[in-house]
């Protein structure tokens, strides 16, 4: 649930477009003052469609959320387990990611590769992800499909088998994957390294893929425990949206999700990060051209959405910062004064773990990460001192109930949405209160936030320091008889 | 599998889809069981000379709309690479009566998305937005003002290009940029589609060259306007009509010629990364290829179709040496990339190598299996309706046929194209199209790998490197 914001849309090289691509805030404003806004949001939010999403919970503790969207014939299967990588002892970390991959790996009735291999057959397409948080899988497929697909998940949420055999190129996998996604990119590391900075105690300081020491000892039995201790009923949510009916979906999920037995769940023993008590800082040497700077200040987590204030606050700031074109940094600091060739400011808020805001930037031509800080921290003295405009702040909440409309287009997204939420400790039926949350921020609750959390007792400073490429990465031709 | 959302607080970097399901999805298989599958799109010309496509949706209040126009980077002038671009992306800049930040305040004002960029052969602008009148109007307004009156200020033309060169330095830093625009000059030499922008195309790029690309290319003749959503036939008409009737009528631009075969060849670019980056092809198929249907489903068999493809059960599967490992045919106005891609340590390049060539050489010289071909034919046929499931999903297909001036049909049709396909034809296809003497290989990086465990950390390696 954050704030769609993206900014730098304008430059040619792909390394400065910078996408914060966040879910939308689902939401309306009533006392909006542009009323067709309010009338299509209306439109969508109060029409035949009030009763849905639609939820049931099985004997065995699973819950099911389906929505119903009947414009094509085509679902979307999602099952969120609530266990991530934060749930991972020390030692090693990135088990429940490497767990993810090896779901894909077969039962005794479904051959290693078959899973989507059927999935295919049918049209449909499937992947799956995970975070510190959870691990989702889904699938979507023709409408009239759904059955197999839930019985193949159910099969993989009991059956699943582990080998020595399948375990060891997965493992090899991963570290590519590892290598692709972060051991290359040097500003992946530079927010490895900023999240095991700001998080000293609390999992969310470890990486979801995991560190390579660990993945070097990790074996196929820490992936078959993590599967028996965390696969079951009880810590799963069903998410079904699409061309679908509720009661059939709910019928179909006591037939195949309902025969599998609950387990107890192990106690979570997860540690709350101790509180801070001055700066940080980590700096990354890697082959790059442009420094970065991230800095990272302790932000709330949104538990109540009723009453966190400062919650919703936070992203209504974060949007004022970043959230469109016109946004302060993109145009104060990469326009105006051409400090930064990009800057940025995130801000999440939602998940079961702490969270951060941050703000980002990497500096223009002749400029340092030290003239890059001068400006961000600027930005926020200034709101400090004087405050947000109202036009801001409308504008904004304009985005946010524009978004809301659009959301409705993807089924996918609407998926993620329901299951995101109720994965990080919040209902789907909060949908309307975060609305509310965001459509009652006022100018001084901006500025309040602003003042209260950006103190360096809380801060950590990232930043990235380019090392020169060596002379010689320039093309050779090689034998053209290497192929083969 | 596969993904790993790096719920990061500020890169979430959340990729649902690995990249070679991106790209199935993007190229590829399309198919209806029957005739009634596909969107009912209405086609006419506007009074303004634009083409129209429309297909008309009133399940949400909401409109998508694309407008595209032949003003990629094949069309640029000679030496000046770059001005596709960058006349694409300072259309919101400064137009007349607005400046940049007006520009961008209005937009957000509206609760529009206006989105778009220039590729090879196009330049689109995106315009979403409520189907509320005082929203659309707006919206609409805004977009027709920022496509027919773009004052390319000098001030921000600086600005961006000092951008665009710190972005362009910083990706030459990367090993897949390395490969990727080393790869495209080899297979298409002096063609257009091989060039790539360098620090001095940009610096020698001038205000005059941006109003001329524009005024030469995005033209109402040669616009093709795509509208999908909450609107009648007749307020659709009228919105393609606002959009274009400030641009110039135009003429047609030149056509791209077919590029020339590239001769064998292979490099390595050195980079101290831990992985190197392989890519290998040549130039492969148009839009509007006669071989268009057997390579594209032979292609879902060689290494398209995700995680049941060739390469993925031989490279990823069964040894572990890829994350990602995908083929693709892009088609283009003229023949595009033909493209298999992988990245994998440096230590185990070369045996990938073989891998890749193996599979190649044998899917060439023998083409699929029948049950191969029958579970290829089966995804593309029963999958239409999932292609095709929002306005969006729909905009990008029809957008596609619009700009490409396909057959009115094309989606209709595509189940027959599919069906006709046999081991046979994609046998032949891909034994005329992908040959031995033609096929390009550039290996970037690895350099940083020592084969032994884990990868030292880029920082040190880099270190070493100097």
């Amino acid at each position: 649930m954050r704030l769609r914001v993206e900014s730098d849309a304008r430059t040619t090289g792909d390394v400065n477009r910078k996408f914060y691509q966040m879910q939308d805030m689902s939401m309306f404003r009533q006392t909006f003052p542009r009323a067709a806004l309010v009338a299509a949001a209306f439109a969508v939010a109060a029409g035949p469609l009030q009763a849905n999403p639609y939820e049931t919970t099985l004997a065995n503790g699973m819950k099911i959320i389906v929505k119903e969207d009947r414009r094509a014939p085509s679902v979307v299967h999602m099952v969120w387990y609530g266990v991530g990588a934060m749930d991972e002892p020390a030692g090693v970390s990135g088990i429940a990611h490497l767990l993810e991959h090896m779901m894909f790996k077969g039962t005794d009735k479904v051959g290693p590769g078959e899973f989507n291999k059927r999935v295919a057959a049918v049209g449909g397409r499937d992947n799956a992800f995970t975070s510190h948080d959870y691990t989702a899988y889904f699938q979507q497929i023709p409408s009239a499909r759904l059955a197999d697909v839930m019985q193949l998940e159910a099969d993989r949420m009991s059956n699943l088998k582990i080998t020595d055999a399948n375990f060891k190129p997965e493992l090899d996998v991963v570290k590519e994957e590892r290598r692709l996604r972060t051991d290359d990119q040097p500003r992946s590391l530079v927010s490895e390294q900023l999240m095991a900075t700001a998080f000293q105690a609390n999992p969310y300081g470890r990486p979801i893929i995991g560190w390579m020491t660990d993945l070097d000892t990790m074996t196929a039995e820490d992936a078959r425990k993590w599967h028996k201790t965390w696969y079951t009923p009880n810590n799963a949510r069903l998410v079904v949206v699409g061309d679908v009916d509720h009661k059939s979906v709910f019928d179909m999920a006591r037939k195949h999700y309902g025969a599998i037995k609950a387990r107890p769940l192990p106690p979570r023993r997860i540690t709350t990060e101790p509180e801070q008590l001055g700066p940080r800082e980590t700096v990354v040497k890697a082959p790059a051209e442009l420094p970065y700077l991230a800095l990272a200040w302790r932000a709330p987590t949104l538990r109540d959405p009723e009453n966190d204030r400062d919650v919703h606050a936070l992203k209504v700031l974060a949007a004022i910062l970043d959230g469109y074109d016109g946004a302060r940094l993109p145009r104060r600091l990469v326009r105006e004064n051409q400090v930064a060739v990009s800057a940025g400011a995130g801000y999440d808020g939602t998940g079961r773990g702490p969270q951060l805001f941050v703000m980002d930037g990497s500096p223009a031509a002749g400029k340092t990460v030290a003239d890059v800080e001068a400006a961000l921290r600027a930005e926020i003295e200034r709101i400090q001192k004087e405050g947000v405009a109202e036009d801001e702040l409308r504008r904004v909440k304009t985005q946010t109930v524009a978004g809301q409309v659009y959301k409705r287009d993807s089924l996918m997204g609407q998926a993620m949405e329901i299951g995101f939420l109720e994965a990080t400790g919040l209902s789907w039926r909060d949908d309307d209160k975060l609305l509310e949350g965001i459509r009652k921020v006022t100018a001084e609750d901006v500025q309040a936030v602003a003042r209260k959390y950006f103190t360096d007792n809380t801060l950590t400073r990232a930043r990235l320091d380019p090392l020169p490429l060596p002379a010689d990465a320039k093309p050779r031709a090689t034998a053209p008889g290497a192929r083969h | 599998m596969q993904t790993k959302p790096m719920t990061a607080f500020f890169r979430p970097n959340f990729r649902p889809f690995r990249t070679l399901l991106a790209l199935a999805a993007l190229l590829g298989p399309l198919a209806s069981p029957n005739a009634a599958a596909g969107p009912d799109i209405k086609h006419w010309n506007a009074a303004t000379g634009a083409r129209v496509y429309f297909v008309e949706s009133h399940a949400l209040p909401l409109i998508d709309i694309q407008i595209s126009f032949p003003a990629g980077s094949a069309y640029e002038p000679d030496g000046a690479t770059g001005v596709a671009s960058l006349t694409r992306s300072l259309l919101d800049a400064g137009t007349e009566g607005l400046n940049e930040q007006e520009i961008a305040e209005r937009i957000a004002d509206t609760g529009a998305r206006i989105g778009g960029g220039a590729d090879t052969d196009m330049a689109t602008l995106s315009v979403r937005t409520l189907s509320s009148a005082a929203e659309r109007d707006a919206a609409i307004a805004l977009a027709a003002r920022l496509l027919a009156k773009p004052t390319f200020p000098a001030d921000i033309l600086e600005r961006e290009r000092a951008r665009a060169i710190a972005g362009l330095k910083e990706s030459l830093t990367q090993p897949d940029t390395l490969a990727s625009r080393r790869f495209m000059a080899m297979i298409y030499g002096s063609h257009p589609y091989g060039r790539s922008v360098t620090v001095e195309s940009l610096q020698a790029i001038t205000r005059d060259q941006l109003q001329a690309f524009h005024r030469t290319h995005y033209t109402a003749g040669s616009a093709a306007v795509t509208i999908v959503g909450d609107v009648s036939r007749d307020e659709a008409d009228a919105i393609a009509r606002q959009l274009t009737e400030d641009l110039p009528a135009g003429t047609a631009p030149a056509p791209i010629a077919a590029p020339q075969l590239p001769a064998r060849s292979s490099e390595h670019i050195a980079h101290p990364s831990a992985q190197a980056h392989i890519l290998m092809g040549m130039p492969g198929m148009s839009r509007d290829d006669p071989d268009y249907f057997p390579l594209l489903v032979g292609n879902y068999v060689l290494g398209g179709g995700g995680f049941v493809s060739r390469l993925t059960r031989e490279v990823r599967e069964k040894r572990g040496f890829a994350y990602s490992v995908s083929s693709y045919f892009m088609p283009l106005r003229v023949a595009g990339p033909f493209e298999i891609g992988l990245q994998t340590r440096g230590s185990q390049a070369e045996e990938a190598l073989k891998v890749i060539n193996g599979v190649l050489d044998d899917f060439v010289a023998k083409g699929p299996t029948p049950a191969e071909l029958k579970a290829a034919r089966d995804n593309m046929v029963n999958g239409f309706g999932l292609r095709l499931d929002s306005n969006r999903k729909i905009l990008d297909y029809v957008g596609m046929i619009a700009f490409y001036q396909l057959p009115l049909d094309w989606l209709e049709t595509y189940p027959k194209k599919v069906a006709a396909v046999t081991v046979e034809s994609v046998r032949d296809a891909f034994a005329r199209r992908v040959k031995a003497e033609h096929l390009v290989t550039v290996v970037a990086g690895g350099d940083g790998d020592n084969g032994t465990g884990s990868a030292a950390p880029a920082a040190k390696k880099a270190g070493h490197g100097k």
